[in-house]
C-alpha cells in the first residue's frame, strides 16, 4: 500500500495505540497535521511547547501508557527540550515527533532549522534523524520499543519536511528486535538468595522505593513484600504511592525534607533494601554518612544506577516486579516464622521517632500552607490525581498529602521543573477525563507555564490549581534565610498578576482564600466547579520547609521547626 | 581537620588507583554514533586518552578504540554506560586480559647528513619504513605499542622532529589457543 510519510506516521501511531497527541503545528509538520485531520486520533492544542511535552508526560506518568507530542522545527524543537529533560531525568516514557526542514535543506542553516538530534542527544534515551519516507514506520516502531522497555524514557523522531510529505510503502510490522538493546528483567536468582538471607538475619531492616516501583507497576509486590517480613518502607519523592502513605509499615518520604522517622530510620538500620531507585544526592545527603551501619541491597533495571553513587553489598539487576515477585516467592518457600517479636523493638523505636518530631506547623492568623495541602486531602479523601510545580509547594505536597496508589502524584522529581505542575495536569486529566485533577502550585512557578490555562479552557479541561501564595519563590528564600543571611536576592515576586480575575480572563474561575476560615469553603467550591479553576490561598509569606537536610549534611542531621 | 585529612587520604588513593583502560567496542556505523560515544565521556566527565574509529569487515558495523584514565569504580560506570547506549554492540575492556595493541605515527625528521646513518639504523632495530626521502627530512612510518612509540620518539627527538601524527591505540583480544 503506498501512502504518504504522514499516513504512514498516522498509521505507525495507531498500531502502537496512540489515541492522544500534544502539540502545536508550524511548517514543517504541515503534512503531518494534515493528515491527522482525517483521523480519530485526539489532538490537544497547547499554547507552547513546553507544555506540549509536560501535558504528555503528565499523560504518561498517570496513565502508564507512552505519551506523545509533536512539535515543529527550530524553536519548535528547542522549546520542547526542557519537556524533554525532565521527562529523562525520570525515567518516563515519551515519544517526541519534531518537525525538520527538507533533507537537501539540512546544514544550510535553513528558516526554523535546528540540530534537535544534536541537542537532545544527552536528554533523550535514543533519537532517531529519518532520512527517508521508507525508514519512516520502522523507526516509530523502535521508538515506541525503546521509550517503554526497560528503564523507560524519552524517545525522539525528528521528521523532515519532505519526509513526511513524500510517499513510501507501506505494511505493518511485526514485534521490534533490536540486537543492541536487551534489557535484562530477569533478576539472577543467586544474588535473590542473598537477600532472603540477609533478610532472616537482619534486626533493623528498612525498605527504601522509588520512582522503578511505579514504572513496573510494582506495588501490589512491594506491599506483599513489605507486610509479610515486616519492613518498615521508605519512599522517595519519585516513589510516593508506590506503598500506601497510610499504611503502619509506611515511613514517609526520605531525603532533604524526607520526615525525621525515615530519615533516622536511614540512619540506624542494618539492612536497607532499595527498589527502583538511583541514591540521588537529594536522597542520599552526605553519601559517607548513608546508611552506614546497613548492608545495601539494590534492586534495578539500569545496571548504571548500581554503585553509581553509594557501593552496595548485593546488586540486582532487574525488573522491579519481576525481582519482588521472585523475592516474594523465595520468602514463602524460606518460612521466616513470626516475625512480630523480632521485629517488635525495631518497630517501637521508629514509633518513637515518629512521635518525637511529627511533622507539624502551627496555625496562626495568616493561612499555613501546610494546612491548605491537609484540607484539600481530606476534603479530597486523598482521591484526587496531584501535580505539583517545583519548590516549596511540591515537598508539602508530598509531605502533608498521603498517596495510597501509584500514578497519583505526577512531580518533576530529578530535574525540578518550574511550570511542569500545569499542564502535566492537563495531560493526566485528558487520560483520566472524570478524575479530579489538582495542580499544587507556587505563586512563582504557576507563571511559567500559565499560558496553558487556554489549553484546559479550550479543552474543557476541569483541572483545579491551588496557588500557595506567598509573594516568594520560597524554597530559594528559604534558602537565602537558612544560609545567605536572609539576604533576598532576586526571590522577591511583590509584581504578581491578580490570579482570580487572570482565570476568568482566560475564562476559568478564579477564587481566593486570606484567611483560615476561608480555606475550606474556596476548597469546597472550587473543587466541586464543572471547569479549571484557580485557588489562590494568600499564605503565610516566609513559612520554610521542615525537616531540611542541609546539602551536603549527613542525612540524620536535620533541621526541625 | 580529621574529615579534611580523611578527604586527602580518599583523594590519595583515588589517584593511586587510577590505571590506564583501554575500551574495544562495536558500534552501528550509522551516522552520530560517534558523537553519541563522545558526547557520553564529556558529558559525564569521563576521560579520553585517545580514540580511534574505523568500520569493520561489516560495513554496516565500526569499531571504537578508546584507552581512558580511570580508578575502578568509574570504570565500572563507563562500561555500563557505554553499554547503555543503543548502538553499542559488544564492549570489552582490554586493559586485564591477553591482547595485541598497536598505535601507528608518521614522524617527520631532519635528516642532516651527519644523523642519517643513525636515523637509518634506528629505524632498522625498530622495524620502522622510511616512506618519504627529502632533502633535509625524511618521514618515518612506525607501529608499535605504546613504549616502543614513546622510546622511538625520544631517540629521533636530538635530531629535531619536525612534525608529527600519531593514531591512538587500536586492539583486539588474542584469540585463545585450540584445545
Amino acid at each position: 500500500m503506498k501512502l504518504s510519510g504522514s499516513q504512514i506516521l498516522i498509521e505507525a501511531l495507531k498500531e502502537e495505540g496512540v489515541g492522544t497527541i500534544f502539540g502545536f503545528p508550524g511548517g514543517t509538520v504541515i503534512d503531518i497535521y494534515d493528515a491527522l485531520m482525517d483521523t480519530d486520533i485526539h489532538h490537544v492544542l497547547v499554547r507552547h511547547e513546553q507544555g506540549a511535552v509536560h501535558a504528555a508526560d503528565g499523560y504518561a506518568r498517570a496513565s502508564g501508557k507512552v505519551g506523545v507530542c509533536l512539535v515543529t522545527s527550530g524553536p519548535g524543537a528547542t522549546n520542547a527540550v526542557t519537556g524533554i529533560a525532565t521527562a529523562y531525568m525520570d525515567s518516563i516514557p515519551l515519544v517526541i515527533l519534531t518537525g525538520q526542514v527538507p533533507t537537501h535543506l539540512i546544514g544550510n542553516d535553513a528558516f526554523q532549522e535546528v540540530d534537535i538530534v544534536g541537542i537532545s542527544r544527552p536528554c533523550t534515551k535514543h533519537n532517531y534523524l529519518v532520512a527517508s519516507t521508507d525508514d519512516l514506520a520502522q523507526t516509530v516502531k523502535e521508538a515506541f520499543h525503546i521509550a517503554r522497555s526497560g528503564r523507560p524514557g524519552p524517545v525522539l523522531i525528528d521528521i523532515p519536511k519532505n519526509v513526511s510529505s513524500g510517499t513510501a510503502e507501506y505494511e505493518k510490522l511485526g514485534p521490534v528486535k533490536i540486537k543492541s538493546y536487551n534489557p535484562k528483567y530477569e533478576p539472577n536468582a543467586k544474588q535473590l538468595r542473598k537477600v532472603v538471607d540477609l533478610i532472616k538475619t537482619a534486626q533493623r531492616p528498612m525498605i527504601f522505593a522509588g520512582g522503578g516501583i511505579i514504572l513496573s507497576k510494582a506495588a501490589g509486590e512491594l506491599s506483599r513484600f513489605a507486610r509479610k517480613t515486616k519492613i518498615p518502607v521508605t519512599m522517595s519523592l519519585m516513589g510516593l504511592g508506590g506503598f500506601p502513605g497510610s499504611d503502619p509499615l509506611s515511613l514517609g518520604m526520605i531525603g532533604m525534607h524526607g520526615t525525621y522517622r525515615a530519615n533516622m530510620s536511614t540512619g540506624h538500620c542494618d539492612l536497607m533494601i532499595a527498589v527502583g531507585v538511583r541514591f540521588d544526592d537529594r536522597v542520599t545527603g552526605k553519601t559517607d554518612c548513608f546508611a552506614e551501619q546497613a548492608k545495601i541491597v539494590h534492586i534495578d533495571i539500569d545496571p548504571t544506577s548500581i554503585r553509581k553513587n553509594i557501593s552496595v553489598a548485593v546488586p540486582v539487576v532487574g525488573d522491579c516486579k519481576t525481582s519482588l515477585k521472585k523475592l516474594n516467592s523465595l520468602i514463602d518457600k524460606a518460612d521466616l516464622g513470626d516475625l512480630t517479636g523480632i521485629r517488635q523493638p525495631w518497630l517501637d523505636q521508629v514509633e518513637e521517632w515518629k512521635r518525637a518530631h511529627k511533622l507539624a506547623y502551627v496555625q496562626k492568623k495568616t493561612i499555613k500552607p501546610q494546612y491548605v495541602i491537609e484540607r484539600l486531602f481530606d476534603l479530597t479523601a486523598g482521591e484526587a490525581i496531584i501535580t505539583t510545580e517545583v519548590g516549596q509547594n511540591q515537598m508539602w505536597a508530598a509531605q502533608y498529602f498521603h498517596y495510597d496508589r501509584p500514578q497519583q502524584f505526577l512531580t518533576s522529581g530529578g530535574l525540578g521543573t518550574m511550570g511542569f505542575g500545569l499542564p502535566a495536569a492537563i495531560g493526566a486529566q485528558t487520560a483520566f477525563p472524570d478524575s479530579l485533577v489538582v495542580d499544587i502550585a507556587g505563586d512563582g512557578s504557576i507563571q511559567m507555564n500559565i499560558q496553558e490555562m487556554a489549553t484546559a479552557v479550550q479543552h474543557k479541561l476541569p483541572v483545579k490549581i491551588v496557588i500557595l501564595n506567598n509573594g516568594y519563590l520560597g524554597m530559594v528564600r528559604q534558602w537565602q534565610e537558612l544560609f545567605y543571611q536572609k539576604r533576598y536576592a532576586a526571590t522577591c515576586m511583590d509584581c504578581a498578576p491578580d490570579f482570580v480575575k487572570l482565570a476568568e480572563a482566560y475564562g476559568a474561575k478564579g477564587l481566593r482564600a486570606v484567611k483560615p476560615d476561608e480555606v475550606d469553603s474556596v476548597l469546597k467550591e472550587g473543587l466541586a466547579y464543572n471547569g479549571p479553576v484557580i485557588m489562590d490561598f494568600v499564605v503565610e509569606k516566609e513559612e520554610c520547609v521542615y525537616p531540611m537536610v542541609p546539602a551536603g549534611e549527613p542525612i540524620t542531621e536535620m533541621l526541625l521547626v | 581537620m580529621a574529615t579534611g585529612s580523611s578527604e586527602q587520604a580518599v583523594e590519595r588513593k583515588r589517584i593511586v588507583d587510577i590505571e590506564k583502560h583501554t575500551i574495544t567496542m562495536l558500534v552501528d556505523n550509522k551516522p552520530g554514533v560517534l558523537s553519541r560515544v563522545v558526547g557520553l565521556f564529556s558529558g559525564r566527565g569521563f576521560n579520553i586518552e585517545s580514540l580511534c574509529v574505523a568500520p569493520t569487515i561489516d560495513p554496516m558495523v565500526s569499531r571504537i578504540t578508546i584507552v581512558t584514565m580511570a580508578d575502578p569504580p568509574l570504570m565500572e560506570q563507563i562500561e555500563k554506560q557505554l553499554r547503555k547506549l543503543i548502538n553499542v554492540i559488544k564492549l570489552r575492556d582490554l586493559s586485564d586480559t591477553r591482547a595485541v595493541q598497536r598505535e601507528m605515527a608518521l614522524i617527520c625528521v631532519r635528516a642532516q647528513p651527519r644523523d642519517r646513518d643513525e636515523i637509518l639504523r634506528i629505524v632498522d632495530i625498530f622495524r620502522c619504513k622510511v616512506v618519504d626521502v627529502g632533502p633535509e627530512y625524511y618521514t618515518i612510518e612506525a607501529t608499535g605499542n605504546e613504549e616502543k612509540m614513546t622510546a622511538l620518539i625520544n631517540l629521533l627527538k636530538p635530531m629535531g622532529i619536525k612534525k608529527i601524527a600519531r593514531t591512538g591505540a587500536i586492539a583486539l583480544f588474542r584469540e585463545p589457543p585450540v584445545k
